[in-house]
């Protein structure tokens, strides 16, 4: 076997609680499907047939009770849960599995919608034998309104700085503005290597990483590390350019460090020491080179190499912010071919259904009412002469006649009274709102969810 | 006599029944294969060269021939549109149409239908000369081959690669693919058709990754080793005849990705006998380290031990004061010149340098790094440099049976002009690239690599950049070229410094002793 996927659907969305204090992360729904089903759908097309997904207890409760939660894939399902409330970062959750991981890993997260050709990672992956391979993609900006957001956008969120080399391809430096007081460093040793980098911010991480299994075991004894995204990566990155890994005495001593009492893992790292001299008697008698310029051999005798393919166009979003999931929504029914309105919704004959909205399954759609540019959930009802434009509805939502509805999200379960006027609103799961109700630009939650900071 | 003595007309009607007939033999071959084996055997006639000829020009020739006709044809469907319709046949004609009937069935044993890269030579019996047929990577621009080709790759669904671009006419028929278009874009991950192994390999190869004869060779062998230690023998199969199948997919993709080198392709054959020659009761775990000691001891032998013994003949030919020229970027050579200076070999290097691949920058690194003196020149100003040289020394991708030298493109300038200024070229090949293929020419087997690689931006600016667009320009990068065996003055072996001349006695020995 070459690669297990792991799906990370542990989160909390903790960016947009408004939305998952009721409705965990991975089901919310983004264009009537689960928002687990993009990540499971991307591995599923691409050829896995087994995904080891990292989920909390309740999620799985979700996913095995709830019919309308419909996970139509075909791969089989591992599900792992782990305690919602031990905190747990991604590298935690690796560890957790360490068993379970035999060959190198391909973690995605829960949350990545996307239409990227896998095999460009993949390929990264394999042809430079690389430790580490990831995805970026150039960050759009968000153009729809935000329900809820008075003013402007904070600008001068934390940014990520990206260094890559001149092929584009190899990953050279990466760090959060948080982790630098100053100003970005750089060290001269890389400098010497690669003298030409590229340094961008404008990237979204895709949180798409190819592992290889000795990163896993590393990770097990080294338990200090929690997160993949924040300290794994650029653990790795900086590692590539560190006096230590180059020199091969202490490359012994880290495979020492990497053995483990499993007699499996001993004959792997003694296999791959035996082959090592092929390996480099290929690399001595091939006439290649990753950079010219000066004396070193090939990645400059380096054992350890990040990747990064940074996709120029293309759908790639994560939706962890409000501003996303609203994103997402409008863009997904690009990724999947099914008919916009579901065959069991109920949909009157003298009502406006715009062509880019969709109506899910079992819905009633009453007459008289026009649907521009949403999502209506599955089993919501709509009442006459109601007018929805630009929002998101979800599931088992009631609207009464002569609302007006705009640029909102209404989450599941709520109840609109009749002639409500909502423009870029967020009302909140199971929320009544008044008849007559003129609110903009509110977010209208229960007040037991206030009390959570 | 009566054969020479047939008309043009009865030529041409002899040729049409041997076709119909050969599509009805195929088609009756499965079912009365072992009977039509007894009677063409005793009836043989003397060997006709006129006749023998047409049987295999016949069959590949006529680009439409193989196409199959309806099935309807009967058997003894006289030849349909024949100038003269002779109503009574004389003797002449009848032991003609018998003897037409015999090259038709002879034909039809063939493996008719069997595609295989490697030619096939199918001795009919004794009497008849033998019958080689076209690979089928040079006949690209026939469209039943490509058929054939792609139903093959089907059945070991492997897929197919598309070419890419408009190809030069001469080379038509050869193969032209594209970097930006893998193989592995239409693979799942992860890959459980193909060892994830042999994928890494292939994704290496065409990137240009692993380039280079010996470095392929090794590379290939490497990852043979990692598919055998993950094979297991499923319950009644043998491994001998199982692994070889096996392996069989994984080389239709490594083609795909980057036809492969006549180093290449002897190492296969290495491996494939070894394997074959595994004894039934042999257990599956001595089996397997038994091979994968076979393996070990062919890279020891063939390439490492053999670059010693090159090194070793080839210093004695180095003498103090030498300017010796070499091109391109070639590992024996290489290490030729670098253990020479480290025995104190006093000379100095000319490297010599082409576009699109400029190699001789890797091999000037290296070079210089050892701390020879180094001078860089591309091959235009090869002419200039020459009389400063007093020796050429080239490395080889291949040795050809007639004695030509198949190597990078550019070779067989250095090596003409080289023989115009009077310098000796010494060309050093390890004798496990040497190949029984026969080529005058470089335009019937080469290689098509990328066209995208010729174009080079300067200044900011790609002037080839919309040359797909110009419908009368053709971007050609070839890759490999033959030079003829009057240019080269010596050829330096493992086993010894023989001519170019003695590369078929080598061929024969190597045939005994296997």
């Amino acid at each position: 076997m070459e690669l297990q996927a792991v799906l990370m659907a542990a989160g909390g969305g903790s960016r947009m609680m408004d939305l998952t204090y009721n409705t965990p992360k991975p089901l919310l729904p983004v264009g009537n499907k689960p928002l687990i089903w993009y990540p499971l759908n991307l591995l599923e097309r691409v050829g896995f047939e087994e995904v080891i997904v990292i989920t909390t207890k309740e999620v799985q409760k979700m996913i095995s009770t709830d019919p309308k939660v419909k996970l139509d894939v075909k791969m089989k399902l591992d599900l792992v849960c782990i305690q919602e409330d031990a905190d747990m970062g991604t590298a935690d959750a690796l560890r957790h599995i360490q068993q379970k991981v035999k060959t190198d890993v391909l973690v995605v997260s829960c949350d990545l919608i996307t239409d990227a050709a896998l095999h460009e990672v993949v390929d990264l992956f394999r042809a430079h034998n690389a430790t580490l391979s990831m995805l970026m993609s150039k960050a759009h900006e968000f153009t729809e309104t935000v329900p809820g957001q008075k003013g402007k956008k904070k600008t001068g969120e934390q940014r990520d700085f990206v260094g890559v080399d001149d092929t584009g391809k190899r990953l050279l430096f990466m760090a959060n503005e948080a982790d630098l007081d100053e100003g970005v460093v750089i060290r001269k040793s890389i400098m010497r290597k690669h003298p030409r980098m590229h340094i961008k911010t404008g990237l979204v991480d895709a949180h798409l990483y190819c592992l290889k299994k000795s990163v896993v075991d590393f990770l097990a004894d080294n338990k200090s590390i929690s997160s993949i995204r924040g300290e794994l990566v650029p653990y790795l990155v900086r590692k590539q350019f560190s006096k230590s890994t180059n020199s091969p005495k202490v490359i012994d001593e880290t495979h020492q460090n990497l053995k483990k009492n499993d007699s499996n893992v001993n004959l792997e790292i003694q296999i791959s020491s035996r082959d090592e001299e092929l390996l480099h008697l290929t690399q001595e008698r091939s006439c290649w080179n990753d950079h010219r310029g000066d004396m070193s051999d090939a990645y400059h005798g380096g054992r350890l190499r990040c990747y990064v393919h940074i996709m120029d166009e293309g759908i790639c979003y994560r939706v962890n912010t409000l501003a996303a999931y609203i994103e997402a929504n409008r863009l997904a029914p690009k990724l999947f071919d099914e008919p916009a309105v579901h065959p069991s919704a109920v949909v009157s004959e003298r009502c406006l259904i715009g062509a880019d909205s969709i109506i899910g399954a079992s819905c009633q759609i009453s007459d008289k009412t026009s649907i521009k540019r949403s999502t209506i959930g599955v089993s919501t009802t709509v009442r006459e002469k109601v007018k929805v434009t630009n929002s998101i509805i979800m599931h088992g939502v009631t609207i009464e006649e002569g609302c007006n509805i705009q640029g909102s999200v209404i989450c599941s379960n709520a109840v609109i009274g009749r002639g409500a006027d909502i423009k870029y609103c967020l009302v909140g799961s199971a929320q009544r709102i008044e008849p007559d109700a003129e609110s903009t630009n509110e977010v209208i939650v229960g007040t037991d969810q206030l009390m959570e900071i | 006599n009566e054969g020479k003595e047939l008309s043009k007309e009865e030529k041409q009607r002899l040729r049409k029944q041997k076709k119909q007939q050969k599509k009805q033999k195929e088609r009756k071959n499965e079912k009365s294969e072992t009977e039509k084996e007894k009677t063409p055997v005793s009836l043989l006639p003397p060997p006709r060269p006129v006749a023998t000829q047409k049987a295999p020009s016949a069959l590949p020739a006529p680009a439409s021939a193989p196409i199959p006709v309806p099935a309807s044809a009967p058997f003894h469907s006289s030849p349909a549109p024949s100038p003269a319709d002779k109503p009574a046949k004389s003797k002449a004609e009848l032991k003609a149409e018998r003897r037409a009937r015999q090259e038709t069935d002879r034909a039809a044993k063939q493996p008719g239908s069997s595609s295989s890269g490697i030619k096939t030579k199918v001795p009919l019996s004794e009497l008849n000369p033998v019958v080689k047929r076209l690979p089928e990577h040079v006949q690209v621009d026939d469209p039943a081959v490509v058929k054939r080709l792609a139903k093959k790759l089907e059945r070991q669904q492997i897929p197919l690669r598309s070419d890419y671009g408009y190809k030069v006419s001469l080379f038509s028929h050869l193969h032209q693919y594209s970097r930006k278009a893998p193989l592995t874009q239409q693979l799942s991950i992860p890959s459980t058709v193909i060892h994830p192994s042999i994928v890494r390999l292939g994704l290496q190869y065409s990137q240009g990754i692993v380039a280079g004869s010996n470095a392929r060779s090794v590379a290939l062998l490497h990852a043979f080793k990692q598919v055998i230690r993950d094979y297991t023998t499923p319950p009644n199969e043998e491994l001998s005849r199982d692994l070889v199948n096996k392996l069989k997919p994984y080389i239709s993709f490594l083609n795909q990705c980057r036809p492969l080198s006549a180093s290449m392709g002897n190492a296969i054959k290495y491996i494939k006998k070894e394997i074959s020659n595994i004894p039934s009761q042999c257990k599956e775990e001595e089996a397997k380290t038994k091979l994968l000691t076979c393996i070990d001891r062919y890279i020891e032998e063939k390439i490492v031990l053999a670059a010693k013994a090159i090194s070793k003949y080839a210093i004695e030919k180095i003498s103090d004061g030498d300017v010796i020229l070499v091109y391109g970027c070639s590992s024996l050579v290489n290490n030729i010149l670098c253990e020479a200076f480290e025995k104190s070999r006093k000379f100095r290097v000319i490297v010599v340098d082409s576009r699109p691949r400029l190699e001789g920058r890797e091999a000037l690194r290296r070079l210089v790094q050892r701390g020879i003196s180094c001078t860089y020149v591309l091959i235009s100003a090869l002419s200039y440099i020459l009389p400063e040289v007093s020796k050429v020394f080239l490395g080889a991708h291949a040795l050809l049976a007639n004695g030509y030298v198949m190597s990078r493109v550019g070779t067989s300038q250095i090596a003409l002009v080289a023989r115009t200024f009077n310098v000796p070229v010494l060309v050093c090949c390890e004798t496990y690239k040497f190949c029984e293929k026969v080529q005058t020419d470089s335009f019937v087997s080469n290689e098509l690599d990328d066209p995208d690689d010729l174009m080079v931006t300067r200044k900011g600016k790609t002037q080839l950049e919309n040359w797909q667009d110009v419908s009368s320009l053709g971007l050609l990068n070839l890759v490999y070229d033959v030079t003829p065996p009057d240019f080269v003055d010596l050829v330096i072996t493992d086993l010894g410094m023989i001519p170019c001349t003695s590369v078929p006695v080598v061929l024969r020995v190597k045939n005994l002793d296997q």
